[in-house]
């Protein structure tokens, strides 16, 4: 009972857990391509053909795996094009976005001073922002979860809190967090970490409370102490789960800061399109929705790409 | 009467749970001597298992002792290494480091870091699983799994070997080949082993002696039967032994005859 609150609450550890390739890269391979070279082939040339073979295969499976998107991506560019191409549009078409945001786009890195800065030095800012929140997020995350996951007390005194204090929106946190703060640049940070950190804690105490008697008992035979227990098998064990809850949370601190930055102003990519927004600079909000768009898918990559490196051996026995 | 090496004395496990309480072993004793191999057989859900996890020390029995070379069994130790059914191998470390873990935590105080890898590495050696020890478990059969595990207990030098079903997920084959190597270092080593098992023959061939437990709940201890045979033993040439044949059709009657498992229908 007490436990299906926590799994509720949980965005699907196990089906969203350790993320495995693109699901194209998994699904392409056409496996019957190399076969009928091969048979005919002498073992002399088989070695080449066999390399012509991956290279093919790898070469279909780049085809089928960007193909797709450029596809859509064109198509709906024209669409966009068209549509807004029509006299009397309030937004601007694609190659209006081109001409009037030349100057942001060819040179990210100019720096005029204040806030009159290219989009790397905003996206870089925001991203500054993100690194602390997230990080403080991270270690006290898995902490918490850790405690809740381990010690059925904890569990019982905390997750009714954090199951409230979770569904508080992140923005609602930061005029309490400039009230305690009294700057921006903590509060948002503050911002970042609250909003980060809930599914971290969930996440990782559900990995732990899961943790395979099998792994428990071999502990215990082999006398493990707390310390040994913790970084032999409790965090290893329950490394899917928690990096399920640390690519949610990098996924929600892109979310909230470019909404946290439109309010505490100064440089970053929310404030920006704030700025842009108020000097109705719509390309500009268009060319800073893409790089946010990018960053974030980016951001996510990065964690599932580490997730797949470090719990590598763990999802399969 | 001197006590046994290892003793189970009048022990009793029910599980309480909410409501009602089962009561899974009664009364259970049993001696075993030093290097002495015993299986215990009974039929699924009898309560073998609540038995070597007692004498592991890993569950409590709720009345009765296990005393093992003079001192109370009341809490698990590598002392007596468990080898479980599903293997239970860190899959997270290679073949090395599990059974490096167990060698580092039983010797870390008493032998040096050199010590220590070669001893890793002779225990993999007994198993021989030297070839694939950069490997992770996910990477390996599962007979191969089964003698990491193996040489992971081994390598913690226990009192006792407790292994339950260590072979029965296993096809028939490399089963048979992990029999003969478990005799080798049994002969070897010289071991004082408790294993569980379903499989009679397997039974017959390792045992000193054979326990036979009644069918839950309550089980108990039914009979005990000594395999009075001399060993290596051979299992071609024990097919028409008479003394194996009745070891064999001793185990069968009871299991079969009298014990049968009766189906909830
Ligand atoms: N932790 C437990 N709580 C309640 N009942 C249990 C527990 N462990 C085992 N049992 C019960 O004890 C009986 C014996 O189980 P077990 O020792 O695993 O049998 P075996 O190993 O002989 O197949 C079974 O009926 C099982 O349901
Ligand atoms: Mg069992």
């Amino acid at each position: 009972m007490q436990h299906s609150t926590a799994v509720k609450a949980t965005p699907a550890p196990r089906a969203a857990a350790p993320v495995s390739a693109t699901p194209a890269a998994a699904s392409a391979a056409p496996a019957a391509a190399p076969a009928t070279v091969v048979a005919l082939a002498t073992p002399g040339r088989r070695a080449a053909a066999a390399a012509a073979g991956s290279l093919r295969r790898g070469l279909s499976n780049l085809a089928t795996s960007v193909l797709p998107p450029l596809f859509t991506l064109a198509v709906l560019v024209a669409v966009w094009e068209v549509v807004c191409s029509a006299p009397g549009s309030s937004l601007p078409a694609p190659s209006a976005v081109l001409v009037n945001s030349w100057d942001l786009i060819v040179d990210p890195f100019f720096d005029n001073g204040g806030i009159d800065k290219g989009l790397f030095w905003h996206l870089l800012a925001s991203l500054q922002r993100v690194a602390v929140g997230y990080a403080i997020a991270a270690v006290a995350g898995v902490a918490l979860g850790v405690l809740v996951g381990q010690s059925v007390w904890a569990m019982r005194g905390l997750d009714p809190i954090f199951q409230v204090l979770r569904t508080v929106p992140p923005l609602a946190w930061l005029p309490l967090s400039l009230a305690a703060f009294r700057d921006g640049q903590p509060s948002a940070i503050f911002v970042i970490f609250i909003t980060a950190v809930w599914p971290i804690i969930i996440n990782t105490a559900v990995g732990v409370r899961n943790i395979p008697d099998d792994y428990r008992n071999v502990a215990r035979v082999l006398r493990l102490n707390a310390v040994e227990y913790v970084y032999t098998i409790m965090i290893p064990s329950a490394a899917p789960y928690i990096f399920t809850g640390l690519r949610i949370g990098i996924g929600l601190s892109w979310l909230a800061i470019v909404a946290a930055e439109m309010l505490i102003g100064g440089v970053g990519i929310g404030f920006f399109i704030w700025d842009a927004w108020n000097s109705s600079l719509i390309s500009d909000i268009i060319l800073a929705l893409i790089y946010v768009g990018v960053v974030g898918f980016l951001l996510d990559r990065v964690v599932a790409t580490v997730a797949r490196i470090v719990t590598r051996g763990t999802a399969n026995t | 009467m001197t006590k046994s090496y290892l003793s189970i004395e009048q022990v009793d496990k029910s599980f309480a749970r909410t409501g009602s309480t089962t009561e899974v072993l009664r009364k259970v004793s049993l001696g075993v001597e030093k290097g002495e191999f015993i299986s215990i057989i009974g039929h699924s859900g009898c309560g073998k298992s609540t038995l070597l996890n007692i004498v592991a020390g890993l569950t409590d029995a709720t009345s009765g002792a296990v005393l093992l070379d003079g001192g109370l069994v009341d809490s698990p130790g590598p002392d007596r290494a468990v080898v479980f059914q599903n293997h239970s191998l860190l899959p997270w470390l290679t073949v090395y480091e599990n059974v490096r873990l167990a060698v580092n935590k039983v010797f870390g105080r008493s032998r040096s870091a050199a010590e220590r890898h070669e001893w890793t590495l002779r225990n993999l050696e007994l198993v021989q699983m030297t070839h694939a020890l950069d490997k992770r478990p996910s990477e390996i059969s599962g007979g191969m799994k089964q003698r990491v595990g193996i040489a992971r207990a081994l390598a913690m030098e226990p009192k006792v070997l407790l292994l339950d079903e260590p072979f029965g997920a296993l096809d028939a084959l490399t089963r048979a080949h992990l029999q003969d190597q478990v005799m080798q270092i049994h002969a070897t080593l010289g071991n004082t082993v408790l294993m569980i098992t379903h499989d009679v023959d397997e039974a017959v061939l390792l045992s000193d002696r054979i326990v036979m437990m009644t069918n839950g709940p309550a089980a108990r201890i039914g009979e005990i039967c000594e395999v009075r045979l001399p060993r290596p033993r051979r299992r071609v040439e024990l097919v028409s032994d008479p003394t194996y044949l009745r070891c064999r059709s001793a185990v069968l009657k009871f299991l079969y005859d009298r014990h049968r498992l009766v189906e909830a229908a």
